[in-house]
């Protein structure tokens, strides 16, 4: 088989449609939705707020924890269990790795802020997607951030090089596929999330990187648009 | 319990009035029920009532029957208080509120015989439908147990059986088949603070409630499930006063289906 066209009809280096929302969740200090088509994302951030126990402070900065998790009736298959797998705490670890370089957690001593996301249908790129929605919500609750975090995931299905790979793409078995997420600091162009399974070359890699970033500028200007739409005034200030 | 706050909500319930400018027997507005929220699910709702939003899913499982039913299937009822959807929640097993949710709404579902567990049989002893219901809170300002009740009421509604490949169930096909439900089982929950009686409760409510009573009902004002709960007793008047209530709001409720 040789892989000439996205089923979908997406372009090669299309993302599957993107939709974003800040303020979703009243209860929270900030909040918001990343959708990349079929897979959503919920942010939701407390904090900073005071850590207990007390043993887990640290008195030089806040630390920053997040917590993945899919919701039960969220995949296509069966029913996912809660209570959090192997894979789910290795999505927090990464996530919280992609996010804190654009945090300046010096400012809260002895606090934490919390991230949860939590996701109601998924279908490929969640942890992307949660990235993208956690960034917006730990904007939202007007904590001190250098830079927005983008992601979104790159790969490879047989010589084509993709962007946003769906579930069609990431599990096809008849072609050699690579599946890459990525996170960018859009002002930077710094990497904060790099993983990859399958095989690809160094070129195609080198490749794949500029095809993420190119990416993240579409990602980033939505997130910029959702939160400016949250906070847009409704009068005219000037009178 | 904040003392202040409980004398304060006294106080205006007095007048008839409450924290939010409520009538002691008002829901918030607006109630909403969104249906096929997740694609994923067989069938799925969101709902909300004022603030409080509850997403309900359903998952549907081929497994074996109970030995005491051999011809019959079953529902699985959970909730999940997420930390996402208030600042006390923490991570973790589901607690006892929790699961008291999770228990209300199943004994509502099973006692109004709303679905005949026989229909869910594909194999007697061997193979059944199992109806998986999950509880999530995305948002919770306070009334959980009616949104929830609500909530699973109407994902049932737009479930459709995942195709059967003679084994277990294939999830790449759904079907057209819906589940047959025969009653409409919803909940209300009574709370007393003093001696005034409310609808309905917000967060800040809850924190000062005396005692609730969860009053579950089919159309026909028949009851199908109670829970009492807080820690003062109730008087047999207490209780008459606030299933009539809970009759009556039922009907209320059963409108935004």
């Amino acid at each position: 088989m040789v892989y000439k066209k996205r089923s979908d009809g997406r372009k090669f280096d299309e993302a599957r449609k993107i939709e974003a929302k800040v303020g979703v969740i009243k209860r929270a200090d900030g909040s918001a939705y990343f959708k990349f088509g079929n897979t959503w994302a919920y942010a939701a951030v407390y904090g900073p707020r005071n850590l207990y126990p007390r043993f887990l402070q640290d008195p030089s900065k806040g630390i920053l924890r997040c917590n993945y998790n899919m919701m039960p009736f969220s995949s296509r298959g069966e029913r996912v269990r809660p209570g959090g797998s192997r894979r789910a705490k290795e999505i927090s670890m990464v996530t919280k790795k992609a996010l804190l370089p654009v945090l300046d957690l010096d400012e809260y001593p002895n606090s934490v802020v919390d991230v949860f996301i939590e996701l109601p249908e998924t279908e490929a790129g969640s942890r992307t997607a949660g990235i993208n929605a956690a960034s917006m919500a730990l904007a939202d609750a007007g904590l001190l951030m250098k830079d927005l975090v983008a992601s979104v995931s790159v790969g490879r299905v047989d010589d084509k090089l993709l962007v946003d790979l769906d579930y069609s793409e990431e599990s096809c078995e008849d072609v050699p596929v690579a599946d890459v997420p990525i996170a960018i600091l859009p002002k930077s162009g710094k990497i904060s999330l790099l993983q990859m399974d399958g095989l690809v070359s160094k070129e195609q890699l080198v490749k794949l990187i500029e095809m993420g970033k190119e990416a993240c500028k579409k990602i980033y200007d939505v997130q910029k648009k959702a939160l400016k739409d949250k906070y847009k005034l409704t009068g005219d200030i000037n009178g | 319990m904040d003392e202040d706050l409980k004398k304060h909500v006294i106080m205006l319930l007095e007048s008839d009035k409450r924290l939010d400018g409520r009538k002691p027997l008002e829901y918030r507005k607006p109630i909403n029920v969104e249906r096929e929220f997740t694609k994923t699910a067989e069938g799925s709702a969101k709902v909300t009532v004022g603030d409080t939003e509850v997403i309900v899913g359903i998952k549907m499982e081929v497994g074996e029957p109970y030995p005491d039913r051999p011809d019959g299937g079953t529902i699985i009822v959970g909730a999940e208080l997420l930390p996402l959807s208030n600042p006390d929640f923490e991570s973790g097993p589901p607690g006892i509120q929790a699961i008291e949710i999770a228990r209300i709404v199943d004994r509502g579902i099973r006692e109004s015989k709303t679905i005949d567990f026989k229909k869910l049989c594909i194999k007697k002893g061997e193979k059944v439908w199992l109806i998986l219901i999950d509880i999530i809170t995305l948002n919770d300002s306070g009334n959980l147990f009616d949104a929830a009740a609500l909530g699973a009421y109407a994902a049932l509604q737009n479930a459709v059986f995942p195709k059967f490949d003679g084994e277990k169930a294939d999830y790449k096909e759904k079907t057209n088949k819906k589940l047959e439900l025969k009653n409409i089982p919803l909940s209300v929950t009574v709370c007393k603070i003093g001696d005034k009686l409310i609808v309905d409760p917000t967060t800040e409510e809850e924190k000062v409630i005396d005692a609730r009573l969860t009053v579950a009902t089919i159309e026909d004002g028949t009851l199908c499930a109670l829970q009492k709960g807080g820690e003062s007793p109730l008087t047999a008047e207490d209780i008459t006063k606030m299933i009539d209530i809970g009759v009556e709001k039922g009907k209320e409720l059963r409108s935004v289906l």
